[in-house]
């Protein structure tokens, strides 16, 4: 098992995503530079957080034409698994591997505090060790996170069951009053519809350890391990 | 193209536009021999403007004690370097960014941040922290601030967070604290002070020294552009006119992405051993790495300007050598590898030129197309500059009589609803507005972001294997008015409190930086203050074993002859030994006991830990009316700081450290802006706001004094030393145990109590009673109420 975490010019949570799965989980992991074509056969990748090529144009728009793209869309759609986090999920909408795109946050301007979302689906491989509605505590930090799609995207969406995240309040009583950017039906995070590709705004490698405020953004990692685990186990 | 031609000829009219002397440039001439041609002229008013010579503040800077057993690089280098154990150590320091971010908000703010994080890894250290120190105009109309100033004030105010928060956001370093403060006198001429940490290993330090006869001197980063021309010697070396507006193209602009490649490529270069040294172009750009590396090095430089990359056609000598573009760097790298280094920068996309050499003998000598551009021996226009003892003088002394003063309100008054005002208050309502358009989190090392601890705590990674061990807690402070007051006991507390936060999170204070900020030098009542201020800093730092590292003075804050008030912005840095027991300022349990901890308290062994009466909590009605509560309640600012006692301060700063090393304590917070109230209700805040609680609801208090002083005295006076700590009733014995071991006094006040209200008692009477979602709501939304106000 070996994940690997992709290195745009301009990502700065690369090194964060990198010690939550090497530090932290103590699982394989190596940095991918965007101009490489070769996933050096990581089983797993993520596209961490940041301002990939300064963000210039729109949000992950250029980063989406980098080298490393291609191999991940093929990586994609051999059914490899993704998670893009943060810039990484705007990287993914860009590059139309998950749907829909990001507005600016309601409000015009970055936020970041902890926010709190639920785990809408867990038939997936980045929610598959979380309980259906379990709610997390996982920090935002944002200008550009207000998820956005027409209507026919969204009906699919619902129909396909693709929002695995939501924001709410700590309760999980009310989703609207828990939406920090305005995003479409309190959106989070989504999958594609194979399930294999995830992105989501929330950044759960900064809610890794009980002393930087809240671990509740292990269960996503822990999910890709156990389904690394068991497509291993299947294969083997 | 633009040469000797063309060239402007220098006349006494174009001497003094460049703020050059009479006498300054007598010296120019015996320094050069001749009559300094105008790219010439330029150099040297750039290297000798205020903000880069320092020669009105070198005389006095001198006073400052910079050494100690832990400081590795004090003043003079890029950033002062300290000990932090374990083959690693952190560079940190404060700079000011002052006069471009009243010409432009947003740009002066950003290039701020950008300016004092390349001068952190321009020592091979990589940024982990960033606080910034704020000072405005007040937000909202008053008797000193009409509505549209007021309005005004709002604008810069949200062009500067936007400005911090762009920057550091992008590059991705976390901004973990500093502090926000609002006075008429900032109006035209608002502070914004960043300071940054860093985090390398001993031996992998750079410093800026050119070395190697020979060696390829390199240009990297972004290419140069005709901005920020002598905003170093125009814009922060004089004072605002009316016409300063147009001085908004000496604004420099800043590009956060290109100084993250700059920063992962220079990291990167450094590795390969092949870079020898290593200079930002922060102020006076490509002259001031050139002069002052060959400078330090003993050796002279060449470097030829047609080879530096250009963003615009046409540019003189004089325009390189003074553009002030940022995202630049000057490396020298080691003779014969300089193919290693350019791969790196290759790499990272980056610009990466080899403009010159190291040479023999002294000279910097600048060509451009073949041309002698400016031949200047580098040492004396480096090192050989003016100094100036300017003249001194003390204001005529304050007339105060009593009617001066704060009255206190008669004994039994409720005083509640002053309270709820106090909390509202923009010096001590919630920053929350402000901090979360900071990214606080980003590389997953704030054990304690803003508010949460009375000092910003980052743990450290070590950088080859992530494990942690230590933290590092940092905390600026400045009380301007005080300053104002009172130069020299303002500047002992900014000390004083900055140190006293660094101890609240359980760290031990090691080294300071300062932020010097003040009116004009040549006035001898500006320098004064100043002069008073490094006499107070100096006893302060002293006492409190914090030697001074590095930092910066900004002068010629005024307009149109007004000066600020004397702003010393002191950072502290501290070490906490386990990450793991970080002190914040929330309570935590229910039942748990609240104490009064007073360095300057009264010891008695026999009654330590009883409840009994303070002797006439010494704080007169002169001492009252320098606080908080009395600007916002009465609207005076007068008399004088609270009287400072250092030993004082340094036993409870002691007794702190131990307290958190044994976890004896479960809470910690300092004594400041707005008195002990005030203390106790953000304690009580923050029970929720860190998360402690799974609902919405907080812990309150209860306390009582039996004090003879005045309620309004004992709840809001802000003299130091003192902390409250809450404590398990079970820790209750210990904590006393270790408090008489430090001769500090401990006094139980009272208890964290379960339902959500907040009372105090004084005399048995009840003085302030209410729920505490009242107050809370007044604390918290306030700021963000003036701010989005239409």
């Amino acid at each position: 098992m070996k994940f690997g975490v992709v290195v745009f010019p301009g990502s700065n949570c690369d090194h964060d995503a990198f010690y939550a799965i090497g530090n932290v989980l103590q699982k394989p992991v190596e940095f991918i530079w965007h101009q490489s074509e070769d996933l050096a056969n990581c089983d797993a990748v993520i596209l961490p957080g940041g301002f990939s090529y300064g963000d210039y144009l729109r949000t992950g728009a250029i980063a989406r034409f980098s080298p490393v793209m291609k191999s991940i869309e093929k990586f994609a759609k051999s059914g490899g698994m993704v998670l893009g986090i943060c810039n990484g999920f705007q990287i993914l909408c860009e590059a139309g591997l998950l749907p829909g795109a990001m507005m600016r946050n309601s409000g015009l301007r970055f936020i970041c505090r902890h926010v709190h979302i639920r785990v809408e689906q867990t038939d997936t491989p980045f929610t598959n060790a979380a309980q259906k509605g379990q709610i997390l505590k996982i920090p935002i930090a944002h200008s550009d996170g207000n998820y956005n799609c027409d209507e026919t995207t969204l009906a699919d969406l619902d129909k396909n069951r693709q929002v695995i995240f939501r924001y709410t309040t700590p309760d999980g009583s009310d989703d609207n009053a828990g939406n920090p950017n305005g995003a479409v039906h309190n959106i989070a995070g989504v999958c594609n519809r194979e399930r294999n590709v995830a992105g989501l705004m929330p950044h759960p490698e900064r809610a890794v350890e009980l002393a930087l405020g809240s671990a509740d953004g292990l269960v996503i990692f822990r999910s890709m391990v156990e389904a690394l685990v068991g497509a291993a186990k299947a294969t083997a | 193209m633009a040469t000797a031609s063309t060239e402007i000829r220098v006349t006494p009219e174009i001497t003094a536009e460049h703020g050059v002397t009479r006498e300054e440039y007598a010296r120019i001439q015996q320094i050069l021999g001749r009559a300094p041609n105008i790219t010439e002229l330029g150099i040297f008013s750039v290297m000798w403007s205020e903000h880069c010579s320092y020669k009105s503040s070198k005389v006095h800077l001198k006073r400052l004690p910079t050494r100690g057993k832990l400081v590795v690089q004090g003043p003079g280098e890029n950033a002062g370097v300290v000990d932090i154990g374990d083959g690693l150590v952190a560079a940190f320091k404060i700079e000011s960014h002052n006069h471009p971010s009243y010409v432009e908000p947003f740009q002066g703010a950003t290039t701020g941040v950008g300016g004092i994080l390349r001068d952190i890894f321009t020592m091979g250290a990589r940024p982990i922290a960033v606080l910034d120190s704020l000072r405005f105009g007040e937000l909202t109309p008053s008797k000193y601030t009409s509505e549209a100033d007021a309005a005004k004030n709002r604008r810069i105010l949200d062009g500067v967070v936007r400005g911090v928060g762009s920057y550091g956001n992008c590059f991705g370093v976390p901004t973990v604290g500093g502090e926000v403060g609002f006075e008429p006198c900032y109006a035209q001429n608002p502070l914004v002070n960043a300071l940054a940490l860093g985090i390398a290993k001993k031996e992998e330090i750079f410093l800026a020294k050119a070395k190697g006869i020979g060696n390829p001197v390199i240009y990297v980063g972004a290419k140069t552009g005709r901005d920020g021309i002598h905003g170093a010697s125009l814009l922060a070396s004089a004072e605002f006119t009316e016409e300063s507006k147009q001085k908004r193209p000496n604004v420099q602009v800043g590009d956060p992405f290109m100084e993250k490649l700059l920063l992962e490529a220079c990291l990167e270069a450094m590795q390969t051993g092949a870079v020898v040294a290593i200079q930002d172009m922060g102020a006076a750009g490509l002259t001031c790495s050139t002069m002052e590396m060959a400078s330090r090095g003993g050796t002279g430089i060449e470097i030829d300007l047609a080879k530096v990359p250009q963003r615009e056609t046409g540019m003189t000598p004089y325009e390189i050598m003074l553009s002030e573009s940022q995202e630049r760097m000057l490396l020298v790298a080691e003779k014969g590898r300089e193919h290693e280094v350019l791969a790196v920068f290759k790499k990272w996309g980056l610009d990466a030129v080899v403009v010159g050499r190291v040479t023999e003998g002294g000279i910097a000598r600048i060509n451009n197309n073949g041309r002698v551009a400016a031949e200047i021996p580098a040492h004396p226009l480096a090192e050989e500059g003016p100094v100036y003892h300017r003249p001194i003088a003390a204001p005529a002394p304050k007339m105060e009589t009593e009617k001066d003063w704060f009255a206190f309100a008669p004994e039994g008054t409720n005083l509640t609803a002053n309270f709820v005002k106090l909390l509202a208050s923009p010096a001590i309502a919630s920053k929350r507005w402000i901090t979360e358009q900071y990214d606080t989190s980003v590389r997953t090392n704030t054990l304690a972001g803003p508010g949460a601890s009375d000092a910003a705590v980052v743990r450290i990674k070590d950088p080859k294997t992530g494990a942690v061990k230590r933290a590092l807690a940092l905390s600026t402070d400045g009380n301007c008015r005080w300053c104002q007051l009172n130069p020299r006991m303002g500047a002992m507390h900014a000390v004083a409190e900055a140190a006293r936060n660094v101890a609240c999170s359980g760290a031990r204070p090691i080294a300071a930086t300062n932020c010097l900020n003040f009116g004009s030098p040549e006035k001898p009542e500006v320098m004064w203050q100043f002069s008073e201020t490094i006499d107070g800093l100096a006893e302060a730092c002293t006492v409190l074993g914090t030697p001074i590292t590095g930092g910066n003075v900004s002068f010629y804050n005024e307009t149109l002859g007004k000066s600020i008030y004397p702003t010393p912005v002191i950072g502290v840095l501290g070490i906490l030994e386990d990450a793991s027991r970080v002190l914040k300022i929330a309570f935590r349990n229910e039942g748990d006991v609240i104490l009064l901890l007073d360095g300057a308290g009264p010891i008695d062994t026999a009654t330590v830990g009883a409840r009994y009466i303070v002797p006439s909590a010494d704080t007169s009605r002169r001492e009252f009316s320098s606080s908080e509560y009395a600007k916002t309640i009465a609207g005076i600012v007068a008399g004088e700081p609270p009287v400072i006692e250092l030993t004082a301060e340094k036993r409870l700063q002691d007794c702190l450290v131990t307290l958190a090393a044994e976890s004896a304590v479960q809470s910690a917070h300092d004594i400041s802006d707005g008195g002990l109230a005030v203390t106790l209700a953000e304690s009580c805040f923050a029970s929720v706001v860190a998360g402690l609680q799974t609902g919405s609801f907080s812990l309150g208090a209860s306390v009582q004094f039996d004090d003879l002083s005045p309620a309004e005295s004992v709840l809001f006076n802000e003299r130091g030393a003192r902390a409250v700590v809450s404590a398990s009733p079970s820790k209750l014995a210990r904590v006393l145990e270790i408090a008489r071991q430090y001769h500090v006094a401990a006094r139980e006040l009272g208890k964290v109590i379960r339902e959500g209200s907040f009372r105090i008692q004084h005399k048995g009477r009840a003085v302030i009673d209410s729920p505490i979602e009242t107050l809370r709501d007044a604390w918290a939304n306030s700021l963000e109420r003036t701010l989005t106000a239409k």
